[in-house]
């Protein structure tokens, strides 16, 4: 594997190889020395272009637990802020010497015009592009998913006949893009529910069933997942629905839509969460709730991608 | 191309009990013994060598877990990207007595590499090799305690062990170099 | 001194039929078979056609104010590669084209330069704002007498002001020519909304954000009498609308790109900006619509929108790039790939959509006739059997953000003549040192 730069790319063999591993390096982080020497000597550069500390931490342990040199780079506060172009940002940091690239960027493709663009050498990792994809997220949710539904045997399998609806801001919303292609891939069963202002024009050109009805798609799917989407403030002054109190009642995970969940539905959030609008705190803080495996499978899910980009013949490209 | 047998599955029976025996002497029992094979033939071997250990002692539980070295290859770069095995430890190793099982012994890299794996789960009182084959070529200064068969062979042949678990058969043989 | 006379022979009119054209001074002085003149320059145009020169009704030649992009030399050389004769200047200079000032200047640039006609268009409103309306009867009565107007870029969307600016022109004769982008429906949009923007994550700019303004605006042109022109139609929508108000008897003329003609949304797939464009890359069905509305004469012409730029400004993601593509050179060679090699349209058409109506529409009465004695020496010769894969090498703009780059496009301009003389021959411009010797000559007469 080249680069990760959206989950549309990645076969189901790539996937369920990429999640195998995940799970080898999640056991190397519950042990007492979490460290692999596999990156050392790698230098990989946290390219951020937009705030996110909960991804760029999730990332930098990963690369140090593969004992990758790592640098971290904010947009914020840098010559970028003075309109220094993603071209010469990275070029000036390929100068340096880098292995492989982390990228964040607020513009929608930004990973794979730095992938294509033969500005660097080195493999693009996308840590999450504008409103277009977030592959490390839906393959941390898919590893989730897996490690509930199958345990320690979860090694070999896919999501084949699991049934998730994913609730919330589809539109603007990278990592329900990159779950819809990778629940496609893996062979699950993807609901979206959204107000129809939050769902992408062609949506149904999507490999997924739509409503705008949450009570009624959870009543008639009775889902094995739940995955809660973040509405972003911006969302709420720009007459996609009237208000937070309309928003909540109508799509979010209250105590009273959680609690006429199966019980083992599981619910899921990629964080931080607006308590009290998509996601009550009786659904969050439950047994049922994923929200800090998510945060810990994150890591062994990076550190398995890391390690899937940088390792390998370099001559040779794996498509 | 062509396979020699080298091996049957009677033959590589023997070998393993004989491995078995020397690992008892050499440890006076079976005391704090944990086999850990290097995956895959290896973890198949290491439970292979355990039963045999528990019928010549009886009363005898010889723990068994597997080691995965992928990830402490000095090699990463060189081959497309490998996938990783698990890596289960069942119980400490510290103060252990810890059998590497592999199946074959060649450069010497692998046990390497193990070594180092080793290193970041405890530390055992010794480590000791047990390998099926030893084909000679080492490129490192290691060598196997417990050998079940020396087998000489060129840099282009390959040497493939086959047991019941994986090939629906147990046998070694050598292949021969593909000459162009 | 005066420019020598020119003897094209066995050129194939765009009826199909053979013929000389002897060209003197800056007039053609006979058509027909077997012509001869004794110091003639001659031309063997066995196997091309001749078309009267093309006329681009909507270029972005960039000067004053963005002369790394491109200058009107540069412009009118690229138009002159192209087998344009004359040229639309868009306003959207900086700065602005709202004041004779401006047009005046742009005007003189053009013909010092020699390469084309250089008409300016005229800003509506004052600075592109949309708020106040731009001097228009000083640009119209200045010497460049502006005839066509718009705030190409940016859509006139405020109705009354729409209105007041239609009704106004009505004065000197001129036209509106609308950028059909309602603003509030493609705030921050990237590129056309539908399955490839949804995938793709990038802002959708909706077919209806074009399509309401034109509604709009031919009720307008209909309510005030006066005349309308459309820029750049990318919808099979926007065709629909336009044939409606055609059958009422509304006084619209519209115009379509070559790129709307051949290139669809999936290009963005590679989020290569290249392929950033306004109005935005549609899908396939619009392409086939505008292909048909432009054989059927729904859609008057085809009009470049010329829009370099620089380097800089397309190698970057694509959210922070710049609209726009260039397009004077590659314009005919398209216009023959996907009208006239698929059999929608003949030579006639061509002349028709790319000279005849857009010298009508823009008020160019020098440009745009059918080839007789007696009418300026405005042609342009065609190999309409040369494929080739467009290259930076047929790019004459100072920008190279063309699209096409690799893209198998079929026949090719051989040679264009303005004002009688020669601004790109063997399929390459002529120096720019003797093209305004030419020019100068023209002038004194």
């Amino acid at each position: 594997m080249k680069h990760l730069l959206s989950t549309r790319d990645l076969s189901r063999e790539e996937a369920i190889q990429l999640l195998d591993i995940a799970e080898d390096m999640a056991a190397v982080n519950e042990r007492e020395v979490k460290k692999l020497p596999a990156l050392r000597g790698k230098t990989v550069v946290n390219l951020f272009f937009e705030d996110s500390t909960r991804t760029r931490i999730s990332f930098e342990a990963a690369e140090k637990r593969l004992s990758a040199d790592v640098i971290n780079f904010a947009a914020k506060g840098s010559s970028v802020s003075k309109g220094e172009s993603l071209k010469d940002t990275t070029q000036t940091l390929a100068a340096m010497g880098i292995d492989a690239v982390v990228i964040r960027h607020g513009a929608s493709g930004a990973p794979q015009v730095l992938a294509q663009s033969g500005w660097i050498d080195a493999p693009v990792i996308n840590a999450g592009d504008g409103t277009h994809e977030h592959p490390t997220q839906a393959l941390l949710d898919a590893f989730t998913m897996r490690k509930r539904l199958h345990g320690t045997g979860s090694r070999g399998k896919g999501l084949d006949g699991v049934k998730v609806t994913i609730v919330g801001d589809i539109l603007h919303s990278r990592v329900a893009r990159s779950n819809v292609w990778l629940l496609e891939t893996l062979g699950a069963e993807v609901q979206l529910v959204a107000p129809p202002t939050l769902l992408p024009h062609a949506v149904d050109s999507w490999p997924v069933s739509v409503s705008y009805n949450l009570d009624e798609a959870l009543a008639s799917s009775k889902p094995d997942v739940v995955m809660m989407l973040r509405i972003q403030q911006e969302r709420m002054h720009d007459a996609f629905f009237p208000n937070e109190r309309e928003y909540s009642n109508l799509w979010g995970l209250t105590q009273e839509r959680f609690l006429a969940l199966p019980a083992k539905t599981m619910v899921m959030h990629p964080g931080p969460m607006n308590r009290g609008l998509e996601i009550s705190s009786a659904a969050a803080d439950s047994p049922q709730s994923t929200v800090l495996e998510q945060v810990a499978n994150g890591v062994s899910v990076r550190m398995a991608a890391l390690y899937m980009v940088l390792t390998g013949e370099r001559e040779v490209t794996h498509d | 191309m062509t396979a020699r047998a080298i091996m049957q599955a009677t033959d590589m029976h023997r070998a393993l009990t004989r491995i078995a025996h020397e690992i008892l002497e050499s440890n006076r029992g079976a005391q704090s013994l944990v086999l850990l094979g290097i995956p895959t033939r290896g973890v198949t071997l290491a439970h292979r060598l355990a039963s045999i250990l528990e019928s010549i002692v009886p009363g005898a539980s010889v723990p068994v877990g597997s080691l995965d070295v992928t990830m402490y290859r000095d090699d990463l770069y060189q081959h497309p990207t490998r996938s990783t095995a698990p890596t289960e430890v069942p119980v400490s190793i510290d103060d252990a007595t810890v059998v590497l099982v592999d199946d074959v012994l060649y450069s010497g890299r692998t046990v390497r590499a193990a070594l180092d794996a080793l290193t970041d789960l405890g530390r055992p009182k010794v480590v000791r090799l047990a390998v099926l084959a030893d084909r000679g070529h080492r490129e490192l200064p290691i060598r196997a305690d417990f050998v079940g068969k020396n087998l000489p062979s060129a840099h282009g042949e390959r040497i493939n062990v086959r047991l019941v678990e994986h090939d629906g058969e147990d046998g070694v043989e050598i292949e021969e170099a593909v000459t162009a | 001194m005066t420019n020598p006379n020119l003897l094209i022979t066995g050129a194939t009119l765009p009826d199909g039929t053979r013929s000389d054209i002897l060209i003197e001074g800056t007039q053609i002085t006979a058509v027909g078979s077997g012509l001869s003149s004794a110091h003639a320059e001659k031309i063997d145009a066995d196997g091309l056609v001749v078309l009267p020169g093309l006329v681009d009704l909507h270029t972005h030649l960039r000067e004053p104010g963005y002369e790394q992009s491109e200058t009107v030399l540069t412009g009118t050389q690229a138009a002159a590669l192209g087998g344009f004769t004359s040229v639309f200047a868009m306003a959207n200079t900086l700065p602005v084209a709202d004041t004779a000032g401006v047009v005046e200047q742009v005007l003189r640039l053009g013909s010092e330069a020699g390469y084309a006609t250089v008409r300016p268009i005229g800003a509506v409103t004052k600075g592109l704002e949309g708020v106040q309306l731009a001097e228009l009867g000083a640009m119209a009565n200045s010497r460049a007498q502006v005839r066509v107007f718009s705030d190409d870029g940016k859509c006139v969307f405020d109705p009354l002001i729409m209105r007041r600016a239609l009704e106004y022109v009505k004065t000197f004769g001129g036209v509106i020519a609308q950028h059909a982008q309602e603003p509030r429906l493609t705030v921050d949009a990237q590129m056309n909304e539908g399955e490839v923007s949804a995938r793709l994550g990038l802002a959708g700019w909706p077919a209806v954000a074009e399509e309401s303004i034109i509604a709009r605006d031919v009720l307008l042109a209909e309510h005030t009498g006066s005349r309308l022109h459309i820029c750049h139609l990318s919808t099979a929508g926007s065709v629909d609308v336009i044939r409606w108000a055609k059958k009422r008897g509304i006084n619209v003329t519209a115009e379509v790109t070559p790129h709307h003609l051949l290139l669809t949304d999936e290009r963005a797939e590679s989020y290569d900006a290249r392929f950033k464009v306004n109005p935005p890359l549609r899908r396939q069905e619009d392409v086939l619509a505008l292909r048909e509305a432009l054989a059927d004469g729904t859609i008057d012409i085809v009009a470049t929108d010329h829009a370099p730029h620089p380097v800089e400004t397309k190698d970057c993601e694509w959210g922070a790039a710049a609209f726009g593509m260039v397009g004077l050179e590659s314009a005919l060679a398209v216009v023959h790939t996907t009208m006239v090699e698929t059999g929608l349209i003949g030579w006639k058409d061509v002349a028709r959509v790319l000279s005849e109506a857009p010298a009508r529409i823009g008020g160019l009465a020098s440009h745009g006739h059918a080839i007789t004695p007696g009418v300026q020496a405005e042609l342009v010769l065609v190999d309409p059997t040369t494929r080739r894969n467009f290259g930076v090498d047929d790019l004459a703009s100072l920008s190279h953000n063309t699209p096409y780059l690799g893209v198998e496009l079929s026949s090719q301009v051989v040679a264009t003549i303005h004002q009688g003389y020669l601004t790109a021959s063997n399929r390459a411009i002529v120096d720019a040192e003797s093209v305004a010797a030419r020019a100068q000559a023209v002038l004194r007469g």
